[in-house]
């Protein structure tokens, strides 16, 4: 069987070609030893000669051979479980695709508006979860995430600086490097960079625990007690994130001027003008659009890596899309709210 | 003896995934301190019934009645009324793997009584003993055999000291004495708590030492093909179907030839 399986098609042809053929039979005088193959080139044969009404004599056969081609024919082919290869044509997937679009969209805000009941229930302290998940979820989220967002926070600020005092050098306007990256990170850069490390941090392990609680039927076992999964998992991870990120925007924008300042006196800016300079550049308003899109990144975080979880399917290939699917619409919804928040803002003038 | 009300009844009951049904019209009800089988051949849907009975999939038609009150079109505090009076023991245990077990076991009691956290742990401890498995509080689901999972998965069923209990598949998965032992672990529920039982399982051995009353579901009908005592329905039953299932293929090799 390990280099290639007998062809059946030369016997088709013999027989086709031939006079009228009544009757197959076979002479195993030669073999010293079968496998597989030689019964899955018999099964085809027999396949072949049922359907062109040929006899078949398996008298000449090992005996062995005779009992798995028997074992194999005695149970027939159940009618209709064979799936069928349906080619569908491109208009009625764009269409499928559209509509699934619109249930999908449908589904968020569905999630979305039970998220914010579940809100208002904590609110009036009625929501039931467990407090030690919610302070083991802020350390997961908050405390440990903070090693990378130093080094992520400190590069982005001292390429902010480069790039832009290469520029400003032409101007002999170096010292508004601290401008650009003060107002630069603390305004966009720092809460969407956050923002995208915790949807691949935090987002994506959301996803995957919920989808495996999902596969094993925990989540089942707490509709069943009575529990609302929404109070006692996703709660929890959605208070974690609100409170988390903020604070975490508020420690990249510190860290990423530091790495500005680094450039900065590349540049022949002294570390006192470069502070001062950003404290003049940046506002109490500045500060306060940029933790509050924070804030809202976090919730968008936290309900795509739950919605995601909970919607997974039951195998080991959903829980991977389930985490692809929540990294991916955390950053797509990211992205797309902070243009929006730059159009408001921009408008309300703040 | 006087007829005991019917604890649980289901009418008319049809369990669909949108327009692809798995069983339809089904009418049968459970005694209470009943053992009840819920059985049939692999794929008919047994757990799929069991899930409108616990409260995880509404019937597409027909009506499930606990104690006479309907359960699916109850007010939302009725509903977690009753719900609360059930313990559910799931096929793979689905015990939360983040808690250890003694947690497994008090979340409920933690959630729905004013018990203090010390009492609440001796409670689950007696639960833990009540399956053998004293000692193990502070493991966790990972930590433990498959069986051992399962057992925990039926203290956790026990914890609120529920009046009805279900079993997805109690036994699949165990040894044959670690089977016995559960059978005899719900005898032993029904006769010193006086539970009822409903369990699905198609374990011939579990079905005959246990049951009290079964209905019998069938994959290619989709539908109910009798109920009643197992024992009755393999020695006296007009279906050839449920008899040959009953004594694991002999009626049909007997009655061949």
């Amino acid at each position: 069987m390990q280099d290639k399986l007998p062809s059946h098609t030369e016997v088709e042809q013999q027989v086709a070609s031939g006079p009228r053929v009544k009757r197959v039979a076979f002479d195993t005088q030669g073999i010293t030893a079968w496998d597989s193959g030689l019964v899955t080139f018999l099964l085809k044969i027999l396949t072949q000669n049922t359907q062109n009404q040929i006899e078949t004599d398996q008298a000449g056969l090992p005996e062995g051979v005779r009992r798995l081609l028997a074992l194999a024919t005695a149970v027939p082919e159940r009618e209709g479980a064979a799936k069928k290869v349906v080619r569908i044509p491109l208009l009625v997937r764009v269409g499928k695709g559209t509509i699934a679009a619109v249930e999908e969209a449908k589904g968020m805000l569905a999630f979305l508006g039970e998220a914010l009941l579940t809100f208002l229930t904590f609110l009036r302290g009625k929501a039931r979860f467990r407090r030690s998940d919610l302070f083991l979820i802020i350390q997961e989220s908050g405390a440990n995430a903070l090693g990378i967002v130093t080094l992520i926070s400190f590069l982005v600020g001292l390429i902010l600086a480069f790039m832009g005092g290469i520029q400003l050098r032409q101007f002999a306007a170096e010292i508004y490097v601290a401008n650009l990256v003060g107002l630069g990170m603390i305004r966009e850069m720092a809460p969407i960079m956050t923002g995208i490390i915790m949807a691949g941090r935090t987002g994506a392990s959301f996803a995957a625990q919920l989808g495996t609680m999902q596969v094993n039927e925990e989540i089942d076992a707490l509709k069943v007690l009575g529990l609302s999964p929404m109070e006692f998992l996703v709660l929890p991870r959605m208070l974690a994130l609100v409170l988390m990120m903020p604070l975490l925007t508020l420690y990249a924008d510190l860290v990423s001027i530091l790495g500005g300042l680094v450039v900065a006196q590349g540049f022949g800016i002294s570390a006192t003008e470069y502070v001062i300079q950003t404290m003049k550049a940046v506002q109490l308003h500045d500060l306060a659009v940029g933790l509050f899109k924070s804030a809202v990144f976090g919730v968008i975080v936290a309900i795509s890596g739950c919605l995601r979880g909970i919607q997974c399917g039951r195998s080991a290939q959903a829980v991977g899309e389930a985490t692809t699917s929540a990294v991916v619409m955390s950053i797509v919804l990211i992205i797309t709210l902070d243009g929006i928040f730059a159009v408001v803002t921009d408008a309300i003038g703040i | 003896m006087t007829q005991s009300e019917a604890r649980i009844t289901v009418q008319n009951v049809t369990m669909a995934y949108g327009d692809f049904v798995i069983q339809r019209d089904l009418n049968f009800s459970v005694k209470a301190a009943e053992i009840f089988i819920i059985m049939g051949g692999s794929g008919c849907g047994k757990s799929t019934v069991m899930r409108a009975l616990i409260g995880l999939k509404a019937p597409a038609r027909g009506d499930v009645l606990f104690d006479g009150k309907n359960f699916w079109k109850a007010e939302p505090s009725e509903y977690e009324r009753m719900s609360r009076r059930f313990g559910v023991c799931y096929q793979s245990g689905a015990l939360w793997s983040s808690m250890t077990l003694a947690e497994n076991v008090g979340l409920a009691l933690g959630e729905y009584t004013s018990l203090r956290a010390s009492e609440i742990r001796e409670i689950a401890s007696l639960k833990l003993a009540l399956v053998g498995l004293a000692g193990f509080e502070d493991y966790y689901p990972s930590e433990i055999s498959g069986g051992m999972q399962k057992r925990v998965g039926v203290a956790r069923a026990l914890a609120m000291d529920p009046d009805i209990l279900f079993f997805d598949e109690p036994s699949a998965g165990l040894d044959p004495i670690s089977s016995k032992l559960l059978d005899d672990l719900i005898l032993e529920l029904r006769d010193s708590l006086g539970a009822t039982v409903v369990v699905v399982t198609h374990e011939l051995a579990s079905i005959f030492g246990i049951a009290d009353s079964s209905v019998f579901l069938d994959p290619e009908t989709k539908t109910m093909l009798a109920v009643g005592n197992p024992k009755t329905l393999r020695d006296q039953s007009a279906n050839p179907k449920i008899r040959t299932f009953l004594t694991r293929g002999e009626f049909a090799s007997a009655t061949k030839g």
